[in-house]
């Protein structure tokens, strides 16, 4: 497995030259796993990404490099200490790195040369294939794909150049990845609404969220989908709560300081039985926070958000299958049951690409609203149903009137002030969550079956905790297993009371400064996690990490 | 006649909001509506209740929001008649952001706002069209605030129809309504509207003695006449239509919608879903 970063300011061009040596290395046959570290700025400051590759699945980041491709003097200087003995650092002949491991290459000369000076990049991406003992066959290809036409062949001429200025010092191994897909979180939940139906879509733009948006409006001419910019998040999932009571899929996509002002409307959807699916990319907060970074702080505000009760349902996104397949669920039971699905994802998970089997279409499953012939007698849209569910038709699509209402209502949906209506209605929305418990899928066990200490995780941690089981289990005895949430609220609990009863440690591992998670296991199960490792420095723990956290003893 | 019902009110006897209710009705009827094809959304407020009390699809929401909700509906499926039917402190207070907004969007819906200059609901606080030193509960010295021109702000920001009208004019509103109904794109009318119970100042009365047809030879093709037309207040106070152009409106604006079949009536296409899973191979 092989492990390289990339780094500069912002505005030098490292999100191209990452994606087209991310989609290269991955059509060679690794499996690759990128993530993305930036400033919340246009130009200047230090943004990086470290691509990892290898033959087998990779779930995590790694800080130990065996290469930096430097565009700046503050790279090297940054990074330098994560270098293998082994490693490399590539940059420009006129920086001032210095040593065994530096290879200079005057590769803004070389691009000036060429004619262009961005081409710089594909300079550094020839380099860095040779080193890696890679063939060029794949590049026209992928170049076609990343580049207007107009500069393909000052690109090719560029990679090609870079490519024979340096020697080999790895040697290539061989994968069985060429056929996957390449994806990144929002991407892969983007092209999980798309599958499902999604017609509508409303937002602000607000980091990490902003990718979704902006995926979803280049397809949706293709996919006959209205992506509307919102004046604000409050129009926003107005407009998407509009769209769904009218008829057709809506989704809208936000971080947390957007969603607090969508709260109101989250208990809209509760009250008049509207489906609605949110999505929460979440990032550091309390209020402005870290715009481009990561954390899980998100989980307590999303599972009690917006004043009164309703049945919700909250699904943490683990890793980029999850992205595309829970987003697919997250639309039907919002259909099904009538209610909110709020999907969690953060920028760890949003920014990150990873290599994914290609998604299967063939299972697909959501639900629709009814069909006016599918009510008996008088229609009620709130009618009063053993399972809490009533018929939902669409306006104008029936000789029946519609109604949806925020003030607590009856069986024909009128405003009423009755105790006993309001008993009724209560009871009738709560039993929609005796369905979903029903629905849940539970979490997610890595490790031995007779561990000893188990962790505990949800959404984007799976990753590193998973290579962390891995590595601690590797001496062979077992010790360690570990348990992550998808679904989150409502809490799935058969696995983990089973468990815990047999283990002797629970660390919950989360990206939080309170452990959210422990205290939400606490309180609908009782159990008590032993000790916790958080973090809440806004960037995202790594598998080593986890591993050295519990070697000190965690 | 009778086409759409009135359901049970809660509005005071006397409120302006049971003639622009009653014109509502007539002015649908005389469209020809079909009560199934007719969605009334709401915010929160007195007038925000019009849709409880009509036969027809109803979407009563939250304070303020109706507009958003409004025009995602109407994006959704273009064969609904949309109207917002709501009051001045739902649509220019707490909702006036959307306001501003969906004027520039130019959803084709209508809004209608009972515009009593008080917070009716609440009780009697002031509201964004509440005159300059009028006393409530609330504003004990007297409204230090200047009003908001709802005429002004529609014209200058852009909308392709906005007119005034008065409760108590009953033939006026009712053709004044049928007209923005009947416009496509964002129609605004800002009616005037005694609050009986709660503003003591802008009776019906008040509005009697000051509202005046717009002349015969008023062109609401100009916009600087338009502008001038809605800065005129105090004595006179002219009713009708101050302003309309015709646009292209959202739909009309937006490729994907422009297809004659409802987005409602479309489902994605699997085979494009495919498509683009291959191109992340």
């Amino acid at each position: 497995m092989y492990n390289i970063l990339i780094g500069g300011a912002a505005g030098q061009g490292i999100d191209t030259t990452v994606a087209i040596l991310e989609k290269l290395l991955k059509k060679s046959g690794y499996y690759v796993f990128t993530v993305r570290d930036f400033m919340s700025r246009v130009r200047g400051g230090h943004n990086f990404s470290m691509i990892r590759f290898g033959t087998e699945i990779i779930t995590s980041h790694n800080d130990k490099l065996d290469g930096i491709i430097a565009l700046n003097d503050e790279t090297v200087v940054l990074h330098k200490y994560k270098l293998k003995e082994k490693g490399f650092i590539l940059c420009d002949g006129s920086l001032s790195a210095e040593g065994p491991q530096v290879i200079k290459l005057d590769m803004d000369k070389m691009a000036k040369n060429l004619g262009n000076a961005r081409v710089l990049g594909s300079i550094a991406v020839g380099a860095v294939l040779k080193l890696f003992g890679e063939s060029l066959e794949d590049v026209e290809d992928i170049m076609k794909a990343s580049v207007k036409e107009q500069y393909l062949e000052i690109n090719l001429e560029a990679i090609r150049a870079g490519y024979e200025s340096v020697e080999a010092r790895f040697a290539h191994m061989e994968g069985k990845f060429s056929d996957w897909m390449l994806i990144s979180g929002s991407r892969a939940l983007a092209m999980g609404a798309i599958a499902a139906g999604l017609q509508f879509y409303s937002a602000y733009p607000m980091s990490p969220s902003t990718p979704i948006m902006e995926f979803l409006a280049s397809k949706s001419n293709e996919t006959g989908m209205v992506v509307e910019q919102a004046e604000d998040e409050i129009a926003a999932v107005n407009m998407a709560l509009g769209a769904s009571y009218a008829g057709v899929r809506a989704m809208t996509g936000t971080s947390g300081g957007g969603f607090c002002l969508k709260v109101e409307t989250l208990g809209f959807s509760g009250i008049a039985e509207i489906p609605l699916v949110a999505v929460d990319v979440q990032r550091p907060g309390p209020a402005t926070g870290l715009p481009t970074r990561t954390e899980q702080s998100d989980l307590k505000f999303v599972i009690s958000a917006a004043q009164g009760e309703f049945p919700r349902m909250v699904i943490a996104l683990r890793n980029h299958e999850d992205a595309f397949y829970q987003t697919i669920r997250a639309f039907h039971l919002a259909e099904e049951c009538q209610i909110p699905v709020i999907m969690l994802s953060d920028q760890y998970l949003g920014d990150s690409t990873a290599t994914v089997k290609p998604y299967e279409l063939s299972n697909i499953h959501v639900a629709e609203a009814a069909k006016a012939d599918e009510t008996e007698g008088e229609y009620l849209r709130y009618r009063l149903t053993q399972d809490g569910i009533s018929p939902r038709l669409v306006p104008g699509k029936s000789r029946h009137f519609v109604s949806a209402d925020s003030d607590e209502h009856d069986e024909g949906g009128f405003i009423t002030e009755s105790a006993q209506v309001r008993r009724a209605m209560m009871d009738k929305r709560m039993r929609k969550l005796k369905k979903l418990e029903e629905e849940l899928l539970e979490p997610e066990f890595l490790g031995t079956e007779k561990c000893t200490t188990l962790l505990l995780g949800w959404g984007s941690t799976y990753g590193p905790i998973a290579e962390a089981v891995k590595g601690l289990n590797e001496d062979g005895k077992g010790e360690y297993g570990a348990l992550v949430f998808g679904d989150i609220y409502p809490l799935p609990v058969k696995k983990l009371e089973k468990l815990a009863s047999a283990v002797k440690y629970i660390i919950n591992v989360e990206q939080n400064a309170t452990g959210q998670l422990a205290d939400l296991v606490r309180e609908k199960t009782g159990i008590q996690c032993s000790s916790g490792i958080l973090k809440y420095d806004g960037r995202q723990i790594s598998g080593e990490e986890i591993v050295q956290r519990i070697r000190k003893g965690a | 006649m009778d086409t759409f019902k009135t359901y049970e009110t809660a509005w005071c006897p006397g409120c302006g909001n049971f003639n622009i209710l009653r014109c509502l009705k007539k002015a649908l009827e005389e469209l020809g509506k079909s009560p199934y094809e007719v969605l009334m959304v709401a915010g929160i407020g007195q007038a925000a209740k019009t849709p409880q009390y009509i036969s027809a699809n109803r979407f009563c929401g939250l304070h303020g929001r109706a507009l958003p909700a409004a025009v995602a509906a109407k994006i959704a499926n273009e064969k609904l008649t949309v109207i917002v039917d709501t009051g001045d402190g739902d649509s220019y207070g707490e909702g006036g952001n959307h306001f501003m907004h969906n004027i520039r969007r130019n959803v084709d819906i209508t809004h209608f706002v009972h515009d009593n200059q008080i917070y009716g609901l609440t009780k009697g606080q002031a509201s964004p069209t509440t005159g300059e030193g009028h006393v409530t509960d609330v504003q004990v010295d007297g409204n230090a605030n200047t009003p908001f021109n709802p005429i002004l702000m529609a014209v200058s920001a852009g909308a392709g129809f906005v007119a005034r009208a008065f409760s108590g004019d009953s033939e006026h509103l009712v053709s004044i309504m049928k007209e923005a109904i009947s416009h496509k794109g964002y129609a605004f009318v800002d009616i005037l509207q005694p609050c009986i119970s709660f503003n003591k100042v802008n009776t019906f009365a008040y509005y009697k003695s000051r509202v005046y047809h717009i002349e015969e030879s008023y062109n609401p093709a100009d916009k600087m006449e338009a502008l001038k037309k809605a800065m005129e207040a105090g004595d006179k106070i002219p009713i009708g239509v101050i302003y309309r152009e015709t646009r292209p409106d959202f739909h009309e604006k937006k490729q994907i919608l422009n297809t004659g079949v409802p987005l409602v009536d479309r489902r994605t296409d699997l085979q494009v879903v495919q498509k683009l899973i291959r191109e992340f191979v």
